[in-house]
């Protein structure tokens, strides 16, 4: 560890703040309905689109009802896309001429980019036409991304509203969160990334005669535009399979910074956004430092295990000095890959500058733990405020209890119905990662697809479900995920992962509206401040622990300690 | 304030002995089911004794390790089981000596009651529980009531100590506020005739049997939604032992069923889900031997939630009554001659303060109470018009609160705003109001209570009633404020008066001149802006605002609307006692969130038992993880089963006394309880599991 790699690290986290507490204010108006500097600009357009699709923007919807529109939405989103995938042989802008997707990998795709999860088990340059890119990635990364915003605030208003049957309007909602917060701030990325060099063409590959004089096909298409926005949206799908590693996605260690902050600034700019819509800014501050917290621990945990570098290795003669740097890019170095690692699991965006599985065991454990977490620090666009709320509701109730009070969270008493709604989206997260991965390990099928064995290979299958079931995306890499057992199951585990747990989440914003709003008093358990923070981290690693431990424990864990007796896998 | 009703102590001997043998009883599955924990427990239990008669039959070696897995299962449901049954066993024991007062009673019924067939005064002897509701019973000295009822004819005095342990007889009579009767009470002198108004089975002496008893126990809303998350806890770590099977198999264990169930029983919450009922039992035990009874577990959470107390000024803040103290005449009456006046227009006031005006005029200006005659016409003293007063030929007495005299005296003053000025009518002496305002201002400054005395029209004087705060009161208000929650003191005095009293007292808000709908009203207001109130009350007309009360403490010798309006019943009619209620309630929700949270915090040392035992064949790395250094992979699963049988009886104690509650804010109550219940519940079993490895290992039980 170095004091430039620390400063790298403090540098763009400060970035990453100082940029959300005034998007967050931004974004509190967008979802708000209210007026903003860019109305003037994009309400004629908003207005065309309620116009065009016959929805009043003044009429709210109850709970069930916004969850049917998601739903419906979420539905049309996953069956054009497939339709797209399998159909893009016969389709134009095709300049590769690629032919249509398989069946399965085409539904797992769709649900990966439906659900805001981005994993890919394909080579994007080779397998999806520019049209599919561009019409059917690209506007997932938008939609799947501004849901989770809607669904969030659909939550946030629970808090915010008193006594109220309604919880806002998807349709609104998405439109608002995709025309004022996404696209803006995409358009001003994208032509940054042009700037710092990532290519933007509609043309077909390049042609090229290396030094060696061998001809080499250099894919090429529009990638800033997508790189903007699977950073913003905490998609994590890249335009190429070795995603943010790639030099044309990310050419240098600025570009590498301005990705890391775009992937974090809404996340944590929707939590101060949140602190605001519930007027009392303070109680946002509080979830983003304790999400902050579990954020830099993370990078430095990481940066750690990667910067002492692999002890196997230094014995035969490797010299230790710049880390392990096996799996990843030399112009990126140690200290700003264990950031990107950390903030990519962290959120559920998925992006990769290296391979997580040539990190160390504990270098690879923590991005792992962060998503069996459910990525909630500071989780996807949307995702990560609303899981983590769920998660604030559990520790509130528990240590509200214990002030002698009926738990109540934000003025709003938690009761059974709100406690029945949490157990049930906190339980699909083990019963999928847990179940899928045991399956897997005892399947035939499952095991042909791991390239490594013992500890290292249930990693690989672990991480896989962790990242499917939270809406990650990313990839230990060393797991063949392109046959038809991983497909389904990693599919079915993205949507669970989504789907499931925002049904319940929705339901608990429609319970809590209708609640009247406690007013605080001394008596009133704060949920600000130090305190606070400290326990939703006891409360969130306790509870992650305690359902995880056995199985890191027979991966990374004992990969590590197998390692220090010098066995390897 | 101890209870008189047979209260055994916490390990009262009896008690033991009964709870043994009901934990045994509770074994029964149906029972069980309601407790999802336990019952998880209870089958997994059967599931590993199947194991060990197995491991019996094959001779394979196992036998005496599953054996002892086997049996300290079913300690850790048994334990559970006997922490319920000693939570009941005390109100139990209550039952008992309650039940004693209901059996046999005969009761005199009237055939007649209303004289409709002439046979006003014809008794028949019944069994008591063949009355029927509106029946009329006839009560002499020495008989008990037979059921719960109200006087409609006669006065008597009444023993109630069967119900409120108080060995002094009260006076029950006909009309008014004292004349609800309950059955099972002892009437010591002369006769009442009581209507029936519950029927047998449902009086306050079987509610009470059953609520000490816990026969109608239903899980109350917060242990509810606590049951839910210790539920959805057991689902999970039955998802994380389950599937741990195939990962073990991957990394080449073969773990047998019995371990991954000893692992599992030691990651469920069993020490909250076997003391959770008992907490709640214990809490409505703590009410009740603080002789309060709640009509439902759920007004004792919400006792804990209570943001608001409403509490009556007479007898809470103050001693009893306001006495007469000072006749101060305006406009050149003379002292004695308000005096006189004064008594008159008192002599239809049957308030302790309208009694003690003509005490005053008698004693200090030796003034007769004379008789009034048949041209006088009374005028009582209502709440409402909070005036009384006398009209005889040519001469109209009024007495009474300020206000009310003024609007009645001068109709054209209209207002009295209460800060001394007055819209005066046209003619009306300038100098003189201004001395009446002073006296007012005077009395009211000193925390008294002005009477106004009017004789047509015309302003006599003022009368110095006195208040004496209770002298510990203060302090009290002091710590209800650091718990976060606001006092109002409700009273019908005028807002100077009020606001004096208020001063002294230290309550954070008043409602002066209020009637009861003001009570009602404010309750409403407050509730609106989402706080919760508790109040008490004793008269009719305090039903709708007990009603409306999210806790309304009625009190025994309230009328029998104002205790069905109530969710809790104050036998010692203590109105002070509220805030220990609130402290109660407060106790029963701490006491399950730091249990839960000890609860939840044990198993991280649980899993560095367990885990490197599970592994350490497959894996010699994992010995790492054996921190507590135990002696053998088998000895740390079972001290680890033992340890989480033992700590459900080790918490026993503080399961029914509840944690200590102190008014020092939530923050740094939870601080507190975070660092006991949560640092203390990781570090505990550490120290716990490591002590049992080594009796184990001493005994060479593995």
């Amino acid at each position: 560890m170095t004091a430039i790699g620390l400063a790298q690290i403090a540098i763009i986290l400060f970035a990453v703040i100082a940029a959300a507490m005034p998007l967050g204010a931004y974004m509190a108006r967008v979802m708000g309905g209210e007026r903003t500097a860019l109305t003037p600009a994009l309400a004629p357009v908003e207005r065309a689109f309620y116009k065009l699709s016959g929805v009043d923007p003044t009429r709210e919807q109850n709970w069930p009802s916004y969850t049917m529109a998601m739903l419906a939405f979420s539905l049309v989103g996953f069956l054009s896309l497939y339709g797209l995938q399998r159909l893009q042989g016969f389709l134009p802008i095709n300049p590769q001429g690629l032919s249509g997707v398989p069946a399965d990998l085409a539904f797992n795709t769709s649900i990966s980019f439906v659900t805001n999860t981005n994993w890919q088990n394909y080579p994007g340059e080779t397998t999806m036409s520019h049209l599919t890119q561009m019409l059917g990635l690209t506007v997932h990364n938008f939609v799947s991304a501004a849901t989770g915003l809607a669904m969030a605030f659909a939550l946030v208003r629970g808090f915010a509203r008193n006594e109220s049957s309604t919880v806002g309007n998807f349709w609104v909602d998405l439109t608002r969160a995709a025309l004022y917060v996404l696209l803006p701030l995409s358009i001003v990325l994208a032509l940054a990334f042009v700037a710092l060099g990532v290519p933007q063409t509609l043309a077909g590959s390049a042609q090229a005669t290396t030094l060696e004089g061998i001809d080499q096909v250099i894919a090429l298409g529009p990638v800033a535009s997508q790189e903007a926005i699977k950073e913003l949206g905490t998609n994590g799908g890249g335009f190429f399979n070795a995603n943010s590693a790639h030099p044309f996605e990310n050419p240098n260690a600025l570009s590498n910074a301005l990705e890391i902050w775009a992937l974090l600034v809404i996340p944590f700019a929707s939590v101060f956004a949140f602190g605001r819509a519930v007027l009392d800014p303070r109680q946002g501050r509080a979830i983003a430092a304790a999400m902050a917290i579990v954020l830099i621990f993370g990078a430095l945990f990481v940066y750690w295990a990667e910067a002492a570098g692999n002890p196997l290795l230094t014995d035969i003669g490797v010299d230790p000095s710049p880390g392990n740097m096996e799996g990843k890019e030399v112009r990126l170095g140690v200290s700003s890959t264990a950031l990107f690692a950390t903030a990519t699991t962290g959120t559920s965006c998925g992006a990769v500058n290296a391979m997580h599985d040539s990190f160390t065991a504990l270098g690879g454990l923590l991005p792992m733990f962060n998503m069996l977490m459910g990525s909630i620090a500071p989780g996807g666009v949307g995702a990560g405020l609303y899981g983590f709320l769920v998660l604030a509701v559990i520790a509130v109730f528990v240590a509200g209890l214990m002030v002698g009070r009926t738990p109540e969270y934000l003025g709003k008493k938690i009761e059974t119905r709100e406690m029945k709604l949490a157990m049930l989206a906190v339980l699909i997260y083990p019963l999928t990662v847990l179940g899928f991965t045991a399956a897997s390990v005892m399947l035939q099928t499952g095991l042909a697809s791991m390239n490594n064995a013992g500890p290292h290979g249930l990693s690989e299958v672990l991480y896989a479900f962790a990242s499917a079931n939270d809406d990650n995306g990313s990839a230990f890499a060393g797991l063949s995920g392109n046959t038809i057992w991983y497909n389904t199951t990693l599919g079915v585990a993205m949507f669970v992962g989504r789907f499931l747990f925002v049904i319940p989440v929705l339901a608990m914003a429609g319970s809590f509206a209708t609640k009247k709003k406690a007013a605080a008093s001394v008596g009133t358990f704060p949920t600000h401040g130090p305190l606070f923070v400290g326990l939703l981290l006891g409360v969130i690693i306790i509870l992650y622990l305690l359902q995880y431990f056995p199985a890191l424990a027979l991966g990374p864990i004992v990969e590590h300690l197998l390692m220090a007796a010098g066995r390897t896998f | 304030m101890s209870s008189k009703v047979a209260a055994p102590g916490m390990f009262d001997a009896a008690i033991i002995k009964r709870a043994s043998i009901d934990a045994f009883k509770k074994l029964d599955p149906r029972q069980l089911a309601r407790n999802p924990v336990i019952f998880v427990t209870e089958i997994v239990s059967a599931l590993v004794t199947a194991f060990f008669v197995r491991d019996l039959l094959a001779h394979n070696g196992e036998a005496f390790f599953s054996g002892q897995i086997a049996a300290w299962l079913w300690f850790t449901v048994l334990f559970a089981n006997f922490a319920e049954a000693v939570a009941e066993g005390r109100g139990k024991a209550q039952a008992d000596a309650l039940r004693k007062t209901r059996s046999d009673t005969h009761a005199k019924r009237l055939i007649d009651p209303y004289g409709e067939a002439g046979m006003k005064d014809v008794l028949e002897g019944v069994s008591a529980l063949d009355l029927r509701v509106g029946d009329v019973v006839f009560v002499e000295p020495g008989d008990l009531i037979p059921g719960d009822g109200e006087v409609i004819e006669g006065v008597a005095s009444v023993n109630e100590s069967a119900i409120t342990g108080e060995s002094a007889p009260v006076i029950r009579e006909a009309g008014g506020d004292r004349s609800a009767v309950t059955g099972g009470t002892t009437v010591l002198s002369d006769w009442i005739k009581v209507r029936i108004t519950a029927a047998p089975g449902s009086t306050f002496i079987d509610r009470m049997i059953a609520l000490v008893e816990g026969a109608q126990r239903q899980k109350t809303p917060n242990e509810l939604a606590l049951s839910i998350l210790l539920s959805g806890l057991t689902i999970v770590f039955l998802i994380v032992c389950v599937t741990l099977w195939p990962l073990a198999v991957y990394s080449g264990a073969y773990l047998s069923i019995t371990v991954l169930i000893a692992l599992l029983v030691c990651l469920i919450p069993t020490t909250i889900g076997g003391l959770l009922s008992a907490i709640g039992i214990a809490g409505m035990d703590r009410l009740i031997r603080f002789n309060v009874i709640a009509t439902s577990g759920r007004a004792v959470e919400a006792a804990g939630d209570v943001d608001t107390l409403l509490l009556d000024k007479t007898g809470t803040i103050t001693f009893g009554n306001r006495m007469a103290d000072e006749f101060v005449p305006v406009g050149g009456v003379s002292e004695r001659a308000l005096a006189e006046a004064v008594l008159l227009a008192s002599l239809a006031d049957e308030t302790p303060e309208g009694r003690s005006i003509v005490a005053l005029a008698t004693s200090r200006y030796g003034l007769v109470a004379p008789a009034l005659g048949g041209e006088a016409r009374t005028v009582p003293f209502s709440a409402h018009t909070r005036i009384s007063g006398v009209d005889l030929p040519g001469r109209s007495l009024r007495k009474g609160a300020v206000d009310a005299v003024l609007a009645q005296a001068a109709p054209s003053v209209s207002e009295w705003s209460g800060r001394g000025t007055t819209t005066l009518s046209p003619g009306v002496d300038d100098r003189f109001h201004v001395e009446f305002d002073q006296a007012v201002e005077r009395i009211s400054r000193a925390g008294g209570t002005p009477l106004a005395v009017s004789e047509n029209a015309r302003l006599l004087g003022v009368v110095h009633l006195k208040d004496i705060i209770k002298p510990d009161i203060k302090a009290r208000f002091a710590a209800l404020r650091a718990m976060g929650i606001k006092t109002v003191m409700v009273t019908g005095d005028n807002p100077i008066t009020a606001a004096a009293i208020a001063g002294e007292a230290g309550v954070d808000d008043f409602i002066a001149q209020a009637k009861p709908e003001d009570k009602l009203a404010y309750i409403r207001k407050e509730q609106q802006g989402g706080r919760l109130i508790a109040m008490c009350g004793d008269g009719t007309n305090d039903a709708p605002a007990l009603a409306q009360a999210d806790v309304g403490v009625a009190m025994q010798t309230g009328t029998q609307a104002a205790r069905e309006a109530g969710n809790m019943v104050d036998l010692d009619s203590d109105p002070t006692k509220l805030i220990e209620i609130v402290r109660i309630g407060k106790q029963l929700l701490m006491t399950r969130g730091s249990l839960t949270t000890f609860s939840i915090a044990n198993d991280a040392a649980k899993y560095f038992a367990i885990i490197p035992a599970l592994f350490v064949a497959a894996y010699p790395q994992l010995e790492t993880l054996n921190v507590m250094k135990l002696a053998s992979p088998q000895s740390a699963i079972l001290s680890a089963v033992i340890f989480n049988a033992l700590i459900i009886i080790a918490l026993i104690p503080l399961a029914l006394k509840g944690v200590e509650y102190r008014p020092v804010g939530a923050a740094a109550l939870l601080r507190r309880n975070l660092l006991i219940y949560g640092l203390g519940g990781i570090i505990v079993p550490f120290a716990g599991i490591k002590v049992i490895d080594l009796v184990v290992y001493l005994l060479h039980l593995a």
